[in-house]
């Protein structure tokens, strides 16, 4: 090709209308699809998390326990099966992977396309749910609460089943690109750690996600058939439910959280213009915690009623996924020694990500330890933890990676005075949020509680106010995107200066990704 | 020095110490605070440090390359393994012997439902929404639930435990400081879930006994207390032979077919026969006027609605049954 004409020419440009976009099969497309979903699903799941905070501002009530209820399990369902999950893998992993790869798609590119549908069918069903009584049962589903309670949680539970099938597709496709279609001289050893994250989790999605679809399937037809399952007075057993429930949701957290460790590994090395510290300690630890992740779903039960003898052992194997967690931390800290450090907002997101993944990580810790976690089990303790890792962690990166990558999306460039205004506001605001819930649950305040009593009425009260920041943050970044789709500078191929492959093409690139097809001589990190 | 078993200062976030097992967690949650607290400093402040000592001075600055270091690594990954290690097995000794209640312990039933909390002590005492225990005492809760599922949890006490519809699940503790400690409902439940409150209060063992023995059923068989029940609400108007009083004789009532002439369950007034079982039994003590015998049509019975807890009612029941 004469590259001197074809750079006018690019993926977005290279089919015009709508429905060029609904019916593409080009992993960039589709990313910025995934994009557009989960940005939109982000903004309703945080409407209700706005909404929880308001109604818990105060003790005595703004809203019924009925209608609280269901804020808490429409915002818990949609930002774990409609944002966090397809976040990185479906959205960033699709435009990226292939990019990393050298290649010029994904192995599968109609299935690709599918799996958007899937996500998109499921939620739809999902939503519709909101109009027949709505579900009041916590993301969990938990039994026989489920099995008893309104209708509408069935429409939930099928919604989720059928956005399941997304992510096992994104996982089938993820697996087969890597191992396929790596461009020449790229060996396992020279593909980018954000890969080994995405394929890592690829694995568990394709493992663990059928899983869950199982169980989500008993549960409708014990709602809808009234088959003893789970419910006691069917002569089901409700704790069989939780095994089943956590060995998928377990591996989730990893689905949610590996590919963010990618993303980080990315943004270090980048905007420390050196080489990865411990390239395959990273790497494996990667399969490692994913190979683990497998064993530890109950450490979510230690006072379910499961037996002794599994607590031991569950809390036992937490302990050692903990371990290369702790590997990767010390890594990227590693990383950043004698190196030459910028401070754009991707970087800043990666350093909010330590900041708060490394306190995330500590209060994982105590919750795996047993005697502690009698304590904390379901109090504002364990909820405090798991948004310190959930949106400490996966959103942090999923921020981080929209503003390293979205020059390359686009060929743009944004505001980074507002990118960096929205990134203060986004981490003191989870800070003031969040941190209060660790002490709330220390004092004993159990969650999903509608109302409180009156000791724990000051620190809710800060909690809320961290909120609203948090609100601020992310309208002011949503501002920051549009302003630079609109009027952005044109942005250069390799802003970053970075190593990895996408940067060597053009902004945005090619439909085909690259000019000439790449070969690759040595590892992703190569700063001299 | 945080290993030490020490009571908290009220500025600690831990709630106050009530039980044998606050002292132990609390110990095992210094020693976790304070390793975490350390390790935080140690990589948010390396991170800190670093990201403001190499800070970008030229735009063609060169790094160093430094691949990897494997004593580095190993240090790094052993010394948290072992960490970890100590505190999993700190964290399950305690565990264990909280799976563990002494034989000796005081044996008290906990029942959950949508959205309370019932008690009974084997005296046959039976208390809803608080509950007494003795200080000092080991108390062992043997949980159920009567609908879905529910978690019992004393933050003074540092313990916690699912209740499960269809089967038992223990819980054992022994209170070590007087007073009245606020009690959750940890596993979500619905819309009253988090009104799903109970209180326990910590007193001194006479006056624990004495509470106790305020049951006028204690220790009585559940006829026993039928009978009880019996010689206080029914003697006036019923006999425990066949003779009639106001009301019909109780002896050979149960099983017996009465003709019922009047009352409001019966269809158009047509009079049908009825068996006098259980429900029988039940229905015309907590609404006589639905079924009215022949001979009795015109007699009144005041409803038992509230009047009688469950187990007076199942005692009752049982005592007309067995007089044959
Ligand atoms: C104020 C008098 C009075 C008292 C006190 C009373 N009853 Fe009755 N009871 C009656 C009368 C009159 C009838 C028959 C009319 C009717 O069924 O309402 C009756 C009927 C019954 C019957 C239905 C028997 C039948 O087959 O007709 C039962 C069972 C019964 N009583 C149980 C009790 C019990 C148990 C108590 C004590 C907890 C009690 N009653 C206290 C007056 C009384
Ligand atoms: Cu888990
Ligand atoms: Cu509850």
């Amino acid at each position: 090709m004469s590259s001197a004409a074809d750079t006018s020419k690019n993926y977005l440009n290279h089919e015009k209308g709508l429905w060029s976009w609904l019916t593409t099969v080009d992993h960039k497309r589709i990313g910025i699809m995934y994009m557009i979903t989960v940005l939109l699903f982000f903004a309703i799941g945080g409407a209700f998390a706005m909404l929880i905070r308001l109604e818990l501002f105060a003790p005595g009530g703004t809203f019924e326990a009925q209608v609280y209820n269901q804020f808490m399990t429409f915002h818990g369902a949609i930002m774990v099966f409609m944002v966090i999950i397809p976040g990185i893998p479906a959205f960033l992993g699709n435009f990226v992977l292939p990019l990393h790869l050298g290649a010029k798609d994904v192995a599968f590119p109609k299935v690709n396309l599918m799996s958007w549908y899937c996500l998109i069918v499921g939620a739809i069903i999902s939503f519709i749910s909101l109009f027949y009584h709505g579900a009041d049962t916590g993301w969990t589903f938990y039994t026989p609460y489920s099995i008893q309670t309104d209708n509408g949680t069935i429409l939930l539970v099928l919604g989720a089943f059928v956005m399941g099938f997304s992510s096992i597709l994104t996982g089938v496709n993820f697996v087969a690109t890597t191992h396929r279609l790596r461009c020449k001289g790229m060996g396992f050893f020279q593909m980018p750690l954000f890969v080994w994250g995405l394929y890592s989790t690829a694995i568990l999605q394709v493992i663990a996600t059928p899983v869950l679809g199982i169980t989500l399937l008993l549960l409708a037809a014990e709602k809808i058939m009234g088959i003893g399952f789970f419910d006691p007075k069917l002569g089901g057993d409700p704790v069989l439910f939780q095994h089943f429930f956590w060995f998928y949701s377990h591996p989730a957290v990893y689905i949610m959280i590996l590919p963010a460790m990618g993303i980080i590994s990315e943004l270090i090395t980048a905007f420390s213009r050196k080489v990865i510290f411990g390239y395959k300690a990273i790497a494996f630890s990667s399969v490692g915690i994913a190979a683990v992740s497998f064993f530890v779903w109950g450490h979510h039960m230690f006072v379910s009623g499961q037996s002794e003898l599994a607590g031991v052992i569950f809390s036992f194997l937490t302990m050692l996924v903990g371990v290369p967690t702790a590997i990767k931390t010390f890594n990227w800290v590693a990383t950043m020694y004698k190196g030459s450090i910028q401070f754009q907002s991707p970087m800043l997101y990666a350093l909010g990500f330590l900041f708060l993944f490394t306190i995330g990580g500590v209060t994982g810790i105590m919750l795996a330890t047993m005697a502690m976690d009698v304590h904390f089990h379901d109090t504002y303790f364990v909820v405090a933890h798991f948004h310190y890792v959930m949106v400490g962690g996966t959103l942090m990166a999923i921020m981080g990676g929209i503003y390293y990558w979205f020059p390359k999306m686009f060929g743009k460039m944004y505001s980074e005075l507002g990118a960096q205004l929205s990134f203060v506001l986004i981490f003191v605001g989870f800070n003031v949020t969040f941190f209060p819930q660790f002490i709330l649950g220390a004092k004993g305040m159990p969650r999903r509680y509608h109302d409180y009593p009156e000791a724990f009425s000051f620190l809710n009260s800060v909690s809320s106010i961290g909120s609203w920041t948090i609100g601020l943050g992310f309208i002011v970044a949503l501002i920051v995107i549009i302003h630079g789709l609109l009027k952005g500078a044109k942005a250069p191929d390799n802003p970053w200066g970075a190593k990895t492959l996408e940067w060597q093409t053009t902004s945005p690139p090619p439909h085909e990704n690259f000019y000439t097809d790449p070969v690759v001589t040595g590892g992703p990190y190569e700063y001299r | 020095m945080f290993w030490v078993n020490k009571a908290h200062a009220s500025s600690s976030i831990m709630p106050p110490q009530a039980s044998n097992f606050a002292g132990p967690v609390d110990s095992l949650y210094d020693f976790l605070y304070w390793s975490s607290l350390i390790s935080c400093i140690l990589v948010i402040g390396g991170l800190v440090f670093f990201a403001f000592k190499y800070k970008r001075k030229t735009a063609n600055d060169s790094t160093a390359y430094i691949s990897h270091n494997a004593t580095l690594e190993f240090l790094w990954s052993f010394i948290p393994f072992v960490i970890f290690l100590a505190v999993f097995a700190w964290g399950w000794k305690i565990f264990y012997d909280m799976k563990r209640a002494p034989k000796n312990a005081f044996e008290i039933h906990v029942v959950g439902q949508k959205w309370y909390w019932d008690f009974k002590y084997k005296s046959g005492k039976k208390t809803t929404g608080t509950f007494k225990v003795p200080y000092n005492k080991p108390i062992k809760l043997i949980m159920t639930s009567r609908d879905v599922l529910h978690s019992f949890y004393v933050p003074a006490f540092r313990i916690k435990q699912d209740v499960i519809p269809g089967r038992y699940t223990t819980l054992w503790f022994t209170a070590t400081k007087l007073g009245t400690y606020q009690m959750f409902c940890t596993e979500y439940c619905g819309s009253g879930h988090s009104a799903m409150l109970a209180k326990v209060e910590v007193v001194p063992e006479a006056e624990f006994e004495e509470w106790l023995s305020d049951d006028p059923y204690k220790g009585l068989s559940m006829a026993e207390v039928g009978q009880k029940v019996f010689t206080q609400r029914c003697i006036a108007c019923h006999n425990n032979t066949a003779e009639k009083k106001i009301g019909p004789g109780f002896k050979g009532l149960y099983g017996k077919e009465r003709l019922i002439v009047a009352g409001t369950t019966l269809k158009d007034g047509k009079p049908m026969t009825v068996k006098a079982d259980d429900n029988y039994l039940r229905e015309s003590i907590l609404n006589p006027n639905a079924k009215k015998a022949k001979g009795y049509e015109n007699a009144v019975m005041t409803s038992f609605q509230g009047q009688l807890s469950d187990n007076e009612l199942d005692g009752i029941i049982e005592y007309i049954k067995q007089l044959k």
